[in-house]
Order: C-alpha cells, then sequence, then structure tokens
C-alpha cells in the first residue's frame, strides 16, 4: 500500500513538472507573440503619423490653390462668393416622366351613338 | 511542576523547635518562587526577541535581495499587460477647429560622427559635402582630425540625406533617432504656432521644446506623455485662414503696405477664427530673432498681439456708446462741432481741417469728428472713461493664449487729463492691439458682454461681464453701419452681408517723439452681420498708401476697408453664412392716392 502510494505521489509530481514545463512555454510563446504584436502596432502608429502628415502636407491650402489653378479649364472652380448661395425654391424639379404602362387593359370599346353626337 | 510551599511544615516545626523565626524561611521561599517567575518570563521575552529579529532580519535580507534583483537586472517593459494606448513619448499634435493637422511629428535622424571609428576622415568630408552643399570640407577635415571624439554634424536629415551617407562607407558616421516637429501648411498661422526646437539632446532621443506661439504657452501640455493622443484643438480654421492670409497679403502688396495684419473673433465666444500678421514666416525652419534694429520689422514679430498702435478713430464708437449708455446723449443728439476748440492748451482739428457744424451723434461717427468725440468725452469725464475702457480690456494684455501676448501691454496716458479723455475718444493717445480692439468690437457686436479673446475651441458659451446695456449696443451697431452706408467706409460694403464698421487713420509716432507726417496706420474694425452680428474683424495696415489716383492717399477709408470688404466677402461663405437682405427700418406709413 505504502509503494503504491509513492508511486503515484511521484508520477503525480512528474506529471505536474510536465504541466508546469508546458505552461511556462506556451506562457513564453505568447508573450513573444504580445512582443510582436505591439512592435507591429507601434510601427503601424508611425506609419500612421507619417501618412497623417503626407496627407496634411498634400492638403495644404497652398497647393490646392496651385492645383485648382493649374486644372482650371478641367474644374472650373472659383472661390465661394455669397452670389453662390441660392434658395431651395429656385431649384426646379425634375420633369416628371410620363409613365410607361407596363400592364395594359384592352378598354377600348364602341360607345353608344347619342353620347358620341353631344357637344 | 510541584509548587514548594511558602510555609513548609517540615522546615517550620524544626525553626520553632530551635525557637527561630519562620518568616525567614517564608521569605527565603518566596524570594526563590520570585526569581523561578523571572527566569520564566525573561527567557520568553528573549524568545520572543528572537522571533522577531530572525523575522526583520529575513524581510530586510527580502528587500535587500530585491533592491540587488532590480539594481542589476535591465529594465523590461511590462510584456503580458495590456499596453497603455493613452501613453506615448511624442509631442501631441495641434489641430484646428475641424480637425485638420497644423502641426505633428516626424520620424526623421541626425547625423554624428565618432571619430575614433572613424576610417578615411578626408574622403567622410568630401563625400558629405556633396550631400550637404551648405557645409565646408575644411571645417569637418579639422573636426574629424581634431581632439573631439564626437560630433554632431546635422540635427535632422531626410530619408534620401540618409541614404547617401550610408553609401559613403564610414563607420563612424552614425545616425540618432529625431522627432522632428512638422509644420505642413507651411507659413500658415506661423505666429500663432509659433515653433519648436531641440533641447536637451541624446545619441537616442532629443527633447523637443516650444519656443513660441501657442507650442510655447502650452508646452507642458503638449509634452506630457498622458497627452500622446489628444491634440490640442484651436479655434483656427484652416480654410478661412488660408483665404484671409491671401486676401490680406494682396492686399498689403496693392496698398504699398510694410505690414498689415488681421483678427476675425467669433463675437459671442471669443474664438479667434483667424489671426494673420504679415510679412511671415515658416515654422519649420524659423528664422534667428532680430538681434539689433527695430524688433517690428522682423518677420517673427507678431503685429496682431504685439503691435500696440494707436488705433485712431476706431475708438470713436467707444465714446459715443459710454455716452449713449450713461444716458448723457442718444444717437440723435445734435452736438456742435465747429471749431476753434481748445482743451488744456491745445486745439482740436479736425482731418483736413474741415468743419462739419451741427451733427447728431449718429452723423459724428459717420463722418468721423475729433471735436464731436471729443465734446463726448468731455461729458463723461476721465474717470467714468477710465473705468469704462478698462472693462473693455484696453489696461492690460490680452488673455490670447500665446506666449506673445503677454508682451503686448496697452500704452497708456501717465496722467489721464482733460486733454487726454478727448484725444483718447479718437484713438490717440492709448496704444492697443488689433486683438485688444477686436475684443472690444465684439462686446458692441454681441450686445454689451466682455469677450475674452482664446485660441482655444470652446465647447460652451463663456459668461462674461457686461459692459454695457444691449440698447446702448444695438445703437452703437445701428451708427457703425451707418458708417459704412453712409460715412467714411464706403468702399466695405458686402451685398448679402451687411458690414458695419469704424475706420481709423492714425498717424505713426516718431521714435523721437511727435509724428510723421506720411506714415500712417489705417485700421478698419467691422462687425457683420450688423443686424444680428456672429463676427468681428480687425484688419490693419501698417504705412499704406493707395496710388491709383492723382495723389497718393492713406486714410483707412481708402487702403484698409478695401481689403476689409474683400476678406469678408471672401470668408463669409466660408464661415457658413448664408447673404440676408438686412432687415429694413419701418418706413413712415404714407397715404397714396391710389387713384
Amino acid at each position: 500500500m505504502r509503494n503504491v502510494l509513492f508511486v503515484l505521489t511521484t508520477v503525480t509530481v512528474i506529471a505536474l513538472a510536465f504541466w508546469a514545463y508546458n505552461q511556462h512555454y506556451a506562457t513564453q510563446k505568447v508573450l513573444s507573440e504580445t512582443d510582436r504584436l505591439h512592435r507591429e502596432i507601434r510601427e503601424a502608429h508611425a506609419r500612421l503619423a507619417v501618412l497623417r502628415a503626407e496627407w496634411a502636407y498634400l492638403n495644404r491650402p497652398d497647393r490646392l490653390r496651385d492645383l485648382v489653378d493649374i486644372n482650371f479649364d478641367q474644374l472650373g472652380l472659383l472661390p465661394l462668393r455669397a452670389d453662390q448661395f441660392g434658395h431651395v425654391d429656385e431649384v426646379s424639379y425634375p420633369a416628371s416622366e410620363p409613365l410607361t404602362i407596363t400592364n395594359a387593359v384592352e378598354v377600348s370599346g364602341t360607345l353608344p351613338q347619342a353620347e358620341v353626337n353631344q357637344p | 511542576m510541584i509548587r514548594t510551599p511558602l510555609r513548609p511544615l517540615a522546615r517550620i516545626l524544626p525553626a520553632r523547635a530551635a525557637g527561630e523565626s519562620p518568616r525567614g524561611i517564608e521569605r527565603e521561599n518566596l524570594r526563590q518562587r520570585h526569581k523561578h517567575m523571572h527566569d520564566k518570563m525573561r527567557q520568553r521575552a528573549e524568545g520572543r526577541l528572537l522571533v522577531l529579529g530572525v523575522f526583520f532580519l529575513f524581510a530586510f535580507a527580502v528587500v535587500g535581495a530585491r533592491m540587488g534583483m532590480l539594481a542589476t537586472s535591465d529594465p523590461v517593459e511590462p510584456r503580458a499587460s495590456a499596453q497603455g494606448a493613452a501613453i506615448s513619448a511624442a509631442r501631441a499634435d495641434i489641430v484646428d477647429r475641424n480637425g485638420s493637422l497644423l502641426a505633428t511629428n516626424f520620424e526623421t535622424h541626425a547625423l554624428y560622427a565618432e571619430t575614433q571609428h572613424m576610417v578615411d576622415p578626408q574622403a567622410a568630408a568630401k563625400g558629405l559635402v556633396t550631400i550637404f552643399p551648405d557645409l565646408k570640407s575644411e571645417d569637418l577635415l579639422e573636426d574629424f582630425t581634431g581632439k573631439r571624439k564626437f560630433i554632431w554634424i546635422k540635427r535632422t536629415i531626410s530619408p534620401e540625406q540618409m541614404q547617401a551617407v550610408h553609401d559613403i562607407g564610414e563607420p563612424g558616421l552614425l545616425f540618432g533617432p529625431r522627432d522632428m516637429r512638422l509644420y505642413p501648411n507651411g507659413t500658415l498661422a506661423a505666429h500663432v504656432l509659433g515653433g519648436a526646437s531641440f533641447g536637451e539632446e541624446d545619441v537616442r532621443a532629443a527633447e523637443v521644446i516650444g519656443v513660441a506661439g501657442v507650442e510655447r504657452y502650452f508646452d507642458t501640455y503638449l509634452r506630457d506623455p498622458a497627452n500622446g493622443q489628444k491634440p490640442l484643438q484651436l479655434s483656427l480654421d484652416l480654410t478661412v485662414q488660408a483665404a484671409v492670409e491671401r486676401v490680406l497679403l494682396g492686399g498689403m502688396k496693392i496698398m504699398n503696405a510694410k505690414g498689415a495684419t488681421s483678427v476675425l473673433m467669433d463675437a459671442h465666444s471669443g474664438e479667434v477664427i483667424s489671426v494673420a500678421s504679415l510679412p511671415h514666416f515658416d515654422p519649420n525652419s524659423r528664422p534667428a530673432p532680430a538681434i539689433k534694429g527695430d524688433q517690428s520689422e522682423s518677420p517673427l514679430f507678431n503685429r496682431s498681439v504685439q503691435g500696440v498702435y494707436e488705433l485712431g478713430s476706431t475708438f470713436k464708437i467707444f465714446a459715443a456708446a459710454q455716452a449713449i449708455d450713461l444716458g448723457l446723449v442718444s444717437p440723435l443728439t445734435v452736438i456742435d462741432t465747429k471749431g476753434p476748440m481748445r482743451v488744456g492748451g491745445y486745439s482740436i482739428g479736425e482731418f483736413r481741417n474741415k468743419n462739419y457744424g451741427d451733427l447728431t451723434v449718429s452723423d459724428i461717427i459717420a463722418k468721423s469728428s475729433n471735436r464731436g468725440t471729443g465734446r463726448m468725452a468731455l461729458e463723461i469725464g476721465p474717470e467714468r472713461q477710465q473705468d469704462f475702457l478698462r472693462s473693455l480690456g484696453f489696461f492690460e494684455p490680452t488673455s490670447f493664449e500665446i506666449s506673445e501676448a503677454r508682451r503686448g501691454t496697452p500704452l497708456l496716458p501717465k496722467r489721464w487729463t482733460e486733454l487726454s479723455a478727448v484725444t483718447i475718444s479718437y484713438g490717440h493717445g492709448l496704444s492697443a492691439s488689433p486683438m485688444h480692439l477686436a475684443a472690444a468690437y465684439a462686446a458692441i457686436a454681441n450686445g454689451g458682454i466682455a469677450v475674452k479673446p482664446t485660441i482655444l475651441k470652446q465647447d460652451f458659451l463663456p459668461t462674461g461681464k457686461r459692459v454695457m446695456r444691449e440698447g446702448t449696443a444695438s445703437a452703437a451697431r445701428a451708427m457703425l453701419r451707418k458708417v459704412v452706408t453712409e460715412g467714411t467706409a464706403s468702399m466695405g460694403d458686402v451685398p448679402g452681408y451687411s458690414v458695419g464698421g469704424k475706420t481709423g487713420t492714425a498717424d505713426k509716432p516718431k521714435p523721437s517723439g511727435g509724428y510723421y507726417d506720411e506714415k500712417v496706420i489705417t485700421t478698419f474694425a467691422t462687425i457683420f452681420p450688423s443686424h444680428d452680428p456672429k463676427y468681428v474683424l480687425v484688419v490693419t495696415l501698417d504705412e499704406p498708401v493707395e496710388t491709383s489716383g492723382d495723389k497718393p492717399r492713406r486714410t483707412a477709408g481708402w487702403t484698409a476697408v478695401p481689403v476689409a470688404a474683400e476678406i469678408i466677402g471672401r470668408v463669409a461663405p466660408l464661415l457658413g453664412l448664408r447673404p440676408t437682405v438686412e432687415p429694413n427700418n419701418l418706413a413712415d406709413i404714407t397715404m397714396v392716392n391710389s387713384n
């Protein structure tokens, strides 16, 4: 009985050691994965900052104004002025298209003679 | 344990028999018992002390061991916990009211040399000069072959330049990462942003510090790592600022002025939507401050807050508004403006010695009569005039949050005599910045509440102190509108926006005393739309002269007013103001014969 208990304890210790060993390596793996992700996030942040700066630089008012001047014949853009504001009632409604008849029903027939002759 | 009795019969009886006193035995036994108790307690206490000592020893050993471990191990970031997203080493960005970027950081590299690792200093110097033409080959060679082991060569270099330096192949040339402050819009809003430079420098990093403008005023906020992800939001509008600067630059050139400034302010909140000062500079490469000569000639000089000028007739509306507020006059009160008028031994004259005769208060403002406002100032008196101007903020630097604003202290007369009261009523003898004037006009525009100019976007409408009655402010606005429709600022009318304002032309004071004849500061302070003012615009030109006519013209009506009108025409639509038809005064009803 005592030997059995002894063997059982040893086996348990070995099993626990194996489990702890696995856990340790799993943790190390997750940590290095986290490190990699953090590094990627940092790099992405740096890239984003550069892109934001570049976007702001490319959209600086001076450059946009020059582009508008260069491409005036295509875009025809002018500074916004007061006379370009309009009223809603100045906008005409789109012309209503005649309804297309899809399922015509034959309704023609001959009317009574008396009604036709009346003015 | 067997307790020894104090008076054991076995010893007492023989003692009695011997005729001795049994008390001696009792005392002896008591003594022994006490000694025994004492020994026991002592032992217990010593045991406790030992335990305590071992405990402390252990605790100190743990602390010591931990300290030793911390001291000898390399620092590591806590890797397992989620990264604190709010912590960032970079300086916070600056954005405008719509979130457009005004200032950000850019990763670049600094170039330095470690001479002990250099293989071929001659080739390195030659190679560097071809990449950076501003460096001198001889200087570099002298540095490389001299005693110094460490030399900074360039503070910031571009990736292309870095690659070119790599291609030299010199192991002694090294790079350190640098966070550079970048202003993507170049010269736009340069005076507000100011600029930044490096403070403490190290191979691995450098401290970025703000040297002027908001960069300096909010340096602590911008550097705080906790604010890395929270940009500083200004009240400026990038689009409006660009439009204003362009129009102002054009106006300055047409009017042959040597400097110009404009302030566009929200009349209710005091938010500054645009502030420009010309000439300007590029904050990416901020010029060195002028060491000699007149500071106000330098492009670094911010005319809108640092330039304190006598702002001329633009002050007249304050005298008129106060006189109305005190109940001394109404807009229709007739005042005699005929000369001569002598105050304190000085004669008060009109522009080009005109004589306007009897004028109503409203016409005094429209025609800009010095004697008319002077008479009102005499009625008000120096004391009350001081109180009123103080409440409008003319006695101290503005609270505008850029570092230069503190230097814009208004110049006040040492003794506020009756003569001072009269001259100040038409804008001479008191010098203030255009920012001061804009804040004071905002009080008229918003119905009589004093505002503090601010560069930060406000989420709530600040509550200021009331400085005049609402009716007074509305009467003043009507008078300002009349200046544009009938008076000196006839070119200032912008169809749809009902501009109201007051012109001011002031002779520039000579540094030696007295005034120049042909050098003026012209100002146009406007509110628009005048029936429901939303914005205040102040345009000031320095030494303008308009030369389209036979004679050169220098008055504000010919110089500052057209520029201001053009600015309003450009920016009002950008600010989202729809052109409106001005509500007319109720017409007198007349009977019309319908036949």
